[in-house]
C-alpha cells in the first residue's frame, strides 16, 4: 500500500502550532507546512534540523579575504606598483594597512552574497519558477499541514479535526 | 540574599596588602638622581649595546627632546640620561595610573552600559540591574583614587603631565613650547582640574540617583522611580558622551600634549565598554553559578557574549581607524603617537594586542551555542581583560615611561591592589540588598527572555 498525503487547513498559528506538537507526538510523518508568515517556535515543532547557513557563510567569508588579500598584492604591488601617499615601497606587509578596509568589504561582500545564492539554491528558488504552495490561502490568512500516512486515512483526519483542522483534503 | 563569601573577601584582601607591598617597593627602588641613572644605564649598556641610548631618539612625549638634536655628544648624552631618569621615575607613577585608570574604566563601562539599558528601555536586562549596580559602585572609591592621583600630580611638581611644566609656558625660557602656548587655554592646571571634579562628580551623581530609584522602584506601588531614572539616564548618557570625551583627552591624551587625534575619546570608550560588558558577564556568572541569580537564563549569557563579541570587533575597528588615518597621512605631528608604538619597544603590544582583543573573541565567540557556555565566556573575558589592560598600558606608558618599560613588580603589584579593592567593593555592593529585582515594568519579559 503506498502512501497517502492529507492536506490540513488551519486559521490561526496558535491552533496549527498545537496541532503539529499533537501529530509529532502521535508519531504522524509531517512533509511540509505552508505558513504565510514564520510561525514563532514552529521549526522546533515540526523537527528540522538547525541551518547550517552560518558554516557555509563563514567559509565565504574566509575565501572572499583570501581573494582580498590576492587580488590587492597582484594589483598594487605585482601588476602595477605606484607611488600612493609617499608610501614607494611596493611591498605587501608594508602597505597592508591600506589594504585592509579592502579586506572587510570583501569578506562581507563574499559572506553575504554568497550565502543568499547558497540559500536560494538550497531552497530550490530561482526566477521564474512556479510556486509550490498548494492552496493560494497560504499566502494570506491560512496554514496548512502536509501529513503523509500509509495505514488509515480516516483514522488521521479524525486526528486532524479534533486539533482544529477547518479543511481537510486528499493530496491529488 | 547574597553574602560576601570570606574566601573571596580573604583574597581580596591579601590581594590588596601583595599590592601595596608592590607599589611601595616600586616608589623605593625608583632612582632619585640622575648619577644613579647613569650608573644603572651604563651597566646595562655593557650588555645591551648601546640599545637603550639609541632608543630614546624615538619617543611619544618628544615636548623635552626637540632641544637635543644639534647639540653636541656629551650634551646630547646628558639629555639622554635626564630624560631616562624622568622615566624612570615616572615608571611607578604610570604603573599605578595605569592599573587605577583600568579599574576605575570597568566600573564607568559598566554604568555606560547600565544608562543604555533603561534609556532603551531595554526589556531583556533587568534581571541583571543588581549586577551592573554592585559593579559600578566602585565607581565612587575608584574616582577618589583617581582624583588623588590627579590632584598629587598636580601638585608634586614633577611633571608627569609634561605639560604642567611652566617652563613651557615663559617665553625667556629655552623650554618655551609655542604649540603648547596656543592650547593653553584649555590645557592649564586649574581649568583641567575643575573639569575632572565635574566628570566625576556627575557621574558618581548619577549612580548615587538612578541606584537610589532602582532601589525605590523594588517597594514602589506606582512607577514614579523607574521614569525619574529613565529621563536621569537619557540625560547621564548625553553627559557622559561629551565628558568622556573630555576626560580621555585630559587625563590621558594630554600625556603626549602635543598630538591629538579626534577618535581618541571614542577609542578609550571603546575599551571601557568591552571590559564593562566583559565584567558584567563574568561577576553574572560567578553569582549564578553560586546560586544567587535563579532567574538569570542562558539567554541572557547568550545576549552578554553578543556584546562581547561586537564590542571586541568595535574596538579593532577604532584601534584601526585610528592608526590607518594617521599612517597615511603622515604628518608628522601625528605619527609622532605612533613612533613608540608601531616601530619602537611597544610594537610587540601594540600589535600583539590584537590576539586578545580581536582574533581570540572573533574566532572563540563567534559560534552561536559557544556564548551560552560560561567557561568559555570566562576564558574570554580574563583574556580580553588582559587585553585591554595592555590596551591602557599601551595609551599611557610610552608618554610617561618611554622605552625603558618592563611589566614587572610595580605594574603587577598594581593590578594586584587594584584587583583586590575592586573585588572587595564590587562584592560588598552586592551583598548589601537582594539581587531581585522587584516591580520594574519589563521584569517579565526579562524573566522570560528567551532567544
Amino acid at each position: 500500500m503506498s502512501s497517502k498525503t492529507v492536506q490540513a487547513i488551519f486559521d490561526d498559528d496558535d491552533v496549527l502550532l498545537k496541532a503539529v506538537k499533537e501529530l509529532k507526538a502521535a508519531n504522524y510523518d509531517i512533509e511540509e507546512v505552508f505558513t504565510p508568515f514564520p510561525v514563532h517556535g514552529l521549526e522546533k515543532a515540526v523537527g528540522l534540523k538547525n541551518t547550517r547557513i552560518a558554516i557555509t557563510s563563514f567559509i565565504y567569508g574566509v575565501i572572499g579575504l583570501l581573494f582580498a588579500i590576492w587580488m590587492m598584492n597582484y594589483m598594487m604591488v605585482v601588476d602595477w606598483p605606484q607611488n600612493i601617499g609617499g608610501k614607494p615601497s611596493f611591498s605587501f606587509r608594508e602597505n597592508m594597512p591600506a589594504f585592509v578596509p579592502i579586506m572587510f568589504e570583501l569578506t562581507v561582500f563574499f559572506a553575504a552574497h554568497l550565502m543568499v545564492i547558497t540559500f536560494y539554491m538550497r531552497s530550490k528558488l530561482w526566477p521564474f519558477k512556479k510556486a509550490e504552495n498548494p492552496d493560494v490561502r497560504t499566502t494570506d490568512d491560512h496554514f496548512m499541514v502536509e501529513v503523509s500516512t500509509e495505514d488509515n486515512v480516516e483514522k488521521l483526519e479524525e486526528f486532524l479535526k479534533n486539533n482544529g483542522a477547518k479543511e481537510i483534503k486528499l493530496k491529488a | 540574599m547574597y553574602t560576601f563569601s570570606n574566601k573571596l573577601k580573604i583574597s581580596a584582601i591579601i590581594f590588596m596588602v601583595l599590592g601595596a607591598l608592590g607599589i611601595g617597593y616600586g616608589f623605593l627602588t625608583t632612582p632619585s638622581n640622575v648619577d644613579q641613572v647613569k650608573e644603572m644605564m651604563q651597566h646595562e649598556n655593557t650588555h645591551e649595546n648601546h640599545s637603550v641610548a639609541e632608543n630614546t631618539h624615538v619617543e611619544g612625549s618628544n615636548v623635552e627632546n626637540h632641544e637635543n638634536a644639534e647639540s653636541n655628544e656629551t650634551a646630547t648624552e646628558d639629555a639622554h640620561f635626564i630624560h631616562a631618569f624622568h622615566s624612570l621615575q615616572n615608571r611607578p607613577y604610570a604603573a599605578v595610573f595605569i592599573a587605577m585608570f583600568f579599574f576605575f574604566m570597568l566600573a564607568l563601562g559598566t554604568l555606560a552600559f547600565y544608562a543604555i539599558q533603561y534609556a532603551s528601555q531595554a526589556g531583556w536586562s533587568i534581571v541583571l540591574f543588581r549586577v551592573m549596580e554592585g559593579i559600578t559602585a566602585y565607581l565612587l572609591p575608584g574616582s577618589l583614587f583617581i582624583l588623588a592621583f590627579l590632584i598629587l600630580m598636580a601638585a608634586n611638581g614633577h611633571y608627569y603631565y609634561v605639560w604642567m611644566n611652566p617652563d613651557l609656558y615663559n617665553i625667556h625660557s629655552e623650554h618655551y613650547d609655542k604649540i603648547l602656548m596656543g592650547k593653553s587655554w584649555w590645557l592649564n592646571v586649574p581649568f583641567w582640574m575643575i573639569r575632572t571634579f565635574i566628570y566625576l562628580l556627575g557621574w558618581n551623581f548619577y549612580r548615587y540617583y538612578s541606584k537610589k530609584n532602582s532601589l525605590a522602584q523594588d517597594t514602589a506601588t506606582d512607577l514614579a522611580p523607574y521614569k525619574r531614572n529613565f529621563k536621569a539616564s537619557v540625560f547621564f548618557l548625553i553627559f557622559f558622551i561629551v565628558t568622556e570625551s573630555l576626560m580621555s583627552w585630559d587625563w590621558l591624551m594630554s600625556l603626549t600634549p602635543h598630538w591629538q587625534s579626534s577618535l581618541f575619546g571614542w577609542y578609550v570608550f571603546s575599551t571601557m565598554f568591552v571590559s564593562g560588558i566583559t565584567v558584567i558577564a563574568m561577576v553574572t556568572i560567578y553569582l549564578r553559578a553560586k546560586g544567587f541569580l535563579p532567574k538569570v537564563n542562558d539567554s541572557h549569557l547568550h545576549d552578554l557574549a553578543k556584546f562581547m563579541f561586537g564590542f571586541s570587533i568595535f574596538w579593532t575597528y577604532l584601534w584601526f581607524s585610528q592608526f590607518m588615518l594617521i599612517w597615511y597621512a603622515n604628518m608628522p605631528e601625528e605619527t609622532a603617537y605612533f613612533m613608540p608604538r608601531l616601530l619602537g619597544t611597544y610594537q610587540l603590544l601594540f600589535i600583539g594586542m590584537l590576539i586578545p582583543n580581536f582574533i581570540f573573541p572573533i574566532l572563540v565567540l563567534m559560534n552561536s551555542d559557544y556564548k551560552r557556555i560560561p567557561w568559555f565566556i570566562i576564558t574570554t573575558g580574563i583574556i580580553i581583560l588582559l587585553g585591554h589592560y595592555v590596551d591602557v598600558f599601551v595609551i599611557i606608558s610610552p608618554a610617561t615611561v618611554g622605552n625603558h618599560w618592563i611589566i614587572g613588580i610595580p605594574e603587577i603589584a598594581s593590578v594586584l591592589f587594584f584587583l583586590g579593592l575592586f573585588i572587595y567593593v564590587v562584592f560588598s555592593a552586592l551583598a548589601k540588598q537582594s539581587l531581585e529585582v522587584k516591580n520594574n515594568p519589563f521584569l517579565k519579559e526579562s524573566e522570560h527572555y528567551h532567544y
